[in-house]
């Protein structure tokens, strides 16, 4: 990857093209949007960890058609570093939370204290 | 002593022919980092949210004996509010479109929907915020509402921050028209308000579906 | 030193100080009854007077205002940095000196000269100090140097936003050094840990202070390393790809995209406890559902890659010094390469080694020990790659040569006693007590501080044309080296024997020989420190007889010794093209003949005052945000906002300089080369 020329801020290749990916993006957008709030307001699936993920699932979808669509993250942008900027912020991202969830879980299980006095403090939930 | 301006190959040739300089200079040179420096401070922004979310996860639900989601989160207000923002993204969209083909006063046009929509965005939180406070559920009652208050707040002070710039942008614009400073800075601020909008679905996912369901 | 008349409530609001001017200012926040502040604060004002004066009379208030702080030169920034460190160094430094004096005496019956609620105070500002204000701006100025340099660029791809993080990183240490004499800082250790942090344990002014000063230098550390990336991607020269970039280079870029990673996590941290202490949330709170824990979970996300930001730069100094001072390419390019990008991304795996004890449990701990060992791994094969130049090379051992041997001898047993604590049962003994403190300073002092030194021996006459003198160069590296030892290995077996850390008083008299060698070790790094200062003074005294003409002193092999020393503004005059590792020593080699003719205008940033107004302006809405002064606050943030959009209405931000002018500059070089050759 060497240095490349300074570009037009706006170089996307031909605008035709590229109405249509907005509009395949934003109907994508809506519908990922739709589909999971219909689905909770009207009740969710057999499980509540079905829904759950069901929701998660389109949530991660939505996010990829955002960065896809309207963020026009590629292979190519900036010489790949974008795509390369964006996956490492995904893994530290999932790190933070998956990392602080998981630790603090485990501590949680292993030192809460349990609650001794009716209408005591400390307990989680 | 001149020399040309030879992109070096992997194969440079003999070293007597090397070319040691660039003879001519590269006018163009200042403006070519923003972009992707605007994308590392978005993704630094990313991480911001990144830790508020891991201490949802963490904190989300410590409700200390207090209100939970599901007593206290309307989903057909939090769907009105995504519908907003997720429209003002779209007209976004379009004022980028318009000013691709150098379209000033419709790029303003659509650049002014947005704006009203991020506005009406933020005025449907704030009243979310204030029905909240009024049954008791402050920020101070628990660590739940302590973290929701403070993600959805921050990210609300972000889309505040991004309607400040894009009247800003509007002034300019309509001093300048398109320069190509200000189409720079127009590609950064629709960067910034997309990313806002995907900061917003993983709150409406994880924070208020995800609260009601559980 | 509890401020009069406060109770701690739920909320500032409670405080009652909504209308007061002051806030919560008052004549008790003055240390007007501790002798030490007040001779302190007699001796700084002194010095400010007499450098105000000085600047009055020489008639150099617009030249320091022109030529250094409006400056957005990546050189000047740099030196500003490096400025700022330094000074700072000394502050932090006389906090190790008063901790170390209270420890040498303070056994049964003798408390010592020092109160506890000061000792706190002091072992607080001495870590928040030596971090924030000292490595960071250190390594950041190093960086800003010497990085567009190698990289064949002109200067850093936002300029402004580099005059702006200097700035507030200034702010924050400025505002950490009015808590010396308004107010008290933080007493909770460097990290500030909740809930000791909270407001009902800490109600005064202290973490307060610490807070603010961290946010906003935190804010220009952030900006600064988005710069330095943005640089290294975008503004390298042709031909210099990834692979023949500079190893200093390297570390650069990976370290900072490990800054751009983690201080988001700290600004995140310190906000929420900003939130407590000043809206009553309760994230880290002990009621109604708050987790101190978190906090500590959160700040170490932060606070383990923050070593590898400062140690990379300095792991990058060395190569760099190594294969100049070995005149041998640097042995294993490659592998140096990939063991610096492991060692970025195994270091955002290991942080919670620093709280074994929080009581996360068995697979947690495990999996964090074993990570924490893997990653001294590739650290292992970078020495190795050191040592490999050096065999068979021609050492030559000036100064920067003689910094490496010492940091390759002290840091290793450091890095030693990392692994060694990095097993979960051990650090189950050993966490919180000297033994750590010991094994930190070793890896900081004998990694990051030597390479700083290194750094700054090796670069000087680049910066400023002439070199550092010699004989004090050496009476700084060996009180350092020397007094390190001494000062360090008594603290390591007092760990081991149990003595905890944060304590400003023992009951055991026998251990009291260990601490007085301590302090004589201190006392010998002082005598290293004075002897930097002397080495900077004398090779200013000296500067003629020890100039370096012909920009290339040390016979190195990267692109910033093709420059005089010091560099023009614009760095070069044609962009340099590059074709090989070690560039200079390529063109060097394959007769590269430097151009005197046909200089074509180069287009330049101009000046600003953007970033001392915003800077400042943080200043003012952290000094209102401590004392409850909401009106200041209130005005500086409005302030900022306004400031920052007027500047986006300045579109003239830019010059060029005239070919006409180049010429003359590079005339005048031509000569001196030609004579001093």
């Amino acid at each position: 990857m060497t240095t490349s020329a300074a570009s037009h801020p706006a170089d996307h290749g031909h605008s035709h093209g590229n109405k249509q990916r907005f509009i395949t993006g934003s109907a994508l957008a809506v519908l990922l949007t739709a589909i999971p709030f219909w689905l909770v307001m009207s009740g969710g699936l057999h499980s509540g960890s079905a829904t759950a993920l069901t929701i998660f699932a389109f949530a991660m979808v939505q996010i990829v058609v955002h960065v896809v669509y309207f963020l026009h993250v590629d292979t190519k942008s900036e010489g790949g570093w974008t795509l390369m900027a964006t996956l490492f912020t995904a893994i530290i991202v999932v790190l933070t939370i998956v990392g602080s969830i998981w630790v603090m879980y485990h501590l949680d299980v292993n030192m809460m204290p349990m609650p001794t006095a009716p209408g005591g403090m400390g307990a989680m939930h | 002593m001149s020399s040309n301006v030879a992109m070096p190959s992997r194969h440079d040739g003999p070293v007597a022919t090397r070319t040691w300089f660039v003879a001519t200079e590269d006018h163009a040179h200042g403006g070519g980092a923003t972009l992707i420096g605007f994308w590392i401070y978005l993704m630094s922004d990313a991480l911001i949210f990144a830790s508020l979310f891991a201490v949802f996860g963490v904190l989300g639900r410590n409700y200390a004996g207090g209100p939970g989601p599901k007593q206290l989160f309307d989903l057909s207000l939090v769907a009105l509010n995504t519908g907003l923002l997720l429209a003002s993204s779209i007209t976004f969209g379009i004022a980028m479109m318009a000013m691709e083909s150098d379209r000033v006063k419709r790029t303003m046009f659509w650049l002014v929907i947005t704006g009203l929509l991020g506005l009406g965005f933020l005025c449907v939180e704030m009243h979310e915020f204030a029905e909240l406070v009024a049954q008791g559920a402050t920020p101070q009652r628990s660590a739940f509402l302590s973290i929701f208050f403070t993600l959805v707040g921050t990210h609300g002070a972000h889309v505040a921050f991004g309607l400040i710039w894009l009247v800003t942008m509007l002034i300019q614009i309509g001093q300048r028209g398109l320069h190509v400073e200000n189409r720079r800075r127009i590609v950064c601020l629709s960067m910034f308000w997309h990313f806002l909008d995907i900061v917003w679905i993983g709150v409406f996912t994880f924070v208020y579906l995800y609260g009601v369901i559980r | 030193m509890w401020a009069a008349g406060l109770n701690p409530g739920p909320t500032m609001l409670d405080q009652g100080f909504l209308k007061a001017p002051l806030g919560r200012l008052s004549l008790d926040s003055l240390p007007l009854h501790e002798p030490i502040l007040i001779g302190t604060f007699i001796g700084v004002a002194v010095l400010g007077l007499v450098v105000v004066a000085a600047l009055t009379w020489l008639g150099r208030w617009g030249w320091l205002w022109r030529e250094w702080l409006t400056s957005v030169d990546h050189k000047k920034i740099g030196i500003m940095y490096v400025i700022l460190g330094i000074i700072m160094l000394l502050r932090g430094f006389s906090d190790a000196l008063m901790m170390r004096a209270q420890q040498a005496v303070a056994f049964g019956a003798n408390q010592g000269y020092l109160p506890a609620s000061h000792y706190d105070q002091i072992f607080t500002a001495h870590g928040t100090i030596m971090i924030f204000f000292v490595a960071i701006p250190l390594v950041v100025g190093i960086i800003n140097f010497v990085m567009p340099l190698q990289i064949g660029a002109r200067d850093v791809a936002f300029p402004y936003l580099n005059n702006l993080s200097f700035w507030l990183t200034a702010s924050g240490a400025v505002l950490t050094m009015i808590s010396l004499f308004v107010g008290e800082f933080a007493r909770t250790g460097w990290l500030s840990y909740a809930p000791l942090a909270e407001l009902q344990y800490s109600p005064d002014s202290g973490v307060d202070y610490y807070l603010w000063s961290l946010e906003i230098a935190g804010v220009g550390t952030t900006l600064s390393a988005i710069n330095m990336v943005a640089t290294i991607i975008k503004m390298r020269a042709p031909g210099m790809t990834l692979m023949k970039m500079p190893v200093f280079t390297w570390t650069a870029l990976c370290s900072n995209i490990l800054a751009i990673a983690i201080f988001p996590a700290l600004t995140a941290a310190f906000f929420l406890l900003i939130l407590d202490r000043y809206a009553g949330t309760q994230f880290f709170t002990n009621e109604l559902g708050g987790s101190p824990m978190m906090y500590w979970n959160m700040v170490w996300i932060w606070g383990h890659p923050e070593v590898y930001v400062l140690i990379l730069p300095a792991f990058g100094i060395y190569s760099e010094i190594t294969s100049t001072f070995t005149g041998k390419r640097l042995f294993g390019y490659s592998s140096m390469v990939y063991a610096t990008v492991v060692i970025t991304l195994l270091s955002y795996l290991v942080w919670l080694h620093h709280f074994f004890t929080m009581g996360s449990g068995a697979s947690v701990n495990s999996f964090f020990g074993i990570a924490t060992m893997i990653i001294a791994i590739p650290t292992g094969a970078k020495v190795f790659n050191w040592l490999f130049t050096m065999y068979r090379g021609e050492i030559r051992f000036e100064l920067p040569m003689m910094w490496v041997v010492a940091f390759m001898l002290t840091f290793v047993v450091g890095g030693m006693t990392g692994v060694l604590l990095a097993v979960p049962p051990a650090d189950f003994v050993l966490h919180n007590s000297l033994f750590l403190v010991a094994h930190f300073h070793n890896t900081i002092i004998g990694g990051v501080v030597f390479g700083l030194f290194a750094g700054m021996t090796y670069w000087f006459p680049k910066a400023f044309g002439f070199r550092m003198d010699e004989f004090w160069g050496k009476v700084a590296f060996w009180g350092w080296v020397v007094g390190y030892w001494v000062a360090w290995t008594p603290i390591y077996i007092v760990g081991l024997m149990g003595v905890p850390r944060r304590v400003h008083h023992l009951d055991d008299v026998s251990l009291r020989p260990y601490f007085v060698v301590a302090a004589i070790g201190a006392v010998i790094i002082l005598i290293g420190i004075l002897g930097f200062v002397m080495s900077i003074v004398m090779g200013i005294v000296k500067r003629k007889a020890l100039a370096d003409v012909t920009g290339d002193p040390w016979n190195a092999r990267t692109l910033e010794w093709s420059t005089s020393s010091p560099p023009p503004a614009y760095n070069f005059a044609f962009q340099p093209v590059v074709h090989d590792l070690d560039a200079w020593h390529d063109m060097k080699e394959n007769g590269y003949v430097r151009p005197t003719t046909g200089f074509n205008p180069v287009h330049m940033p101009r000046n600003t005052g953007i970033g001392i107004y915003v800077a400042a302006l943080s200043l003012t809405l952290g000094f209102g945000m401590v004392w409850y002064i909401w009106w200041l606050a209130a005005i500086s943030f409005v302030g900022i906002v306004l400031v920052s959009i007027l500047h986006t209405f300045n579109y003239r931000r830019d010059y060029f300089i005239p070919g006409h002018e180049i010429a003359v500059t590079e005339d005048a070089r031509t000569r001196s080369l030609a004579t001093g050759a």
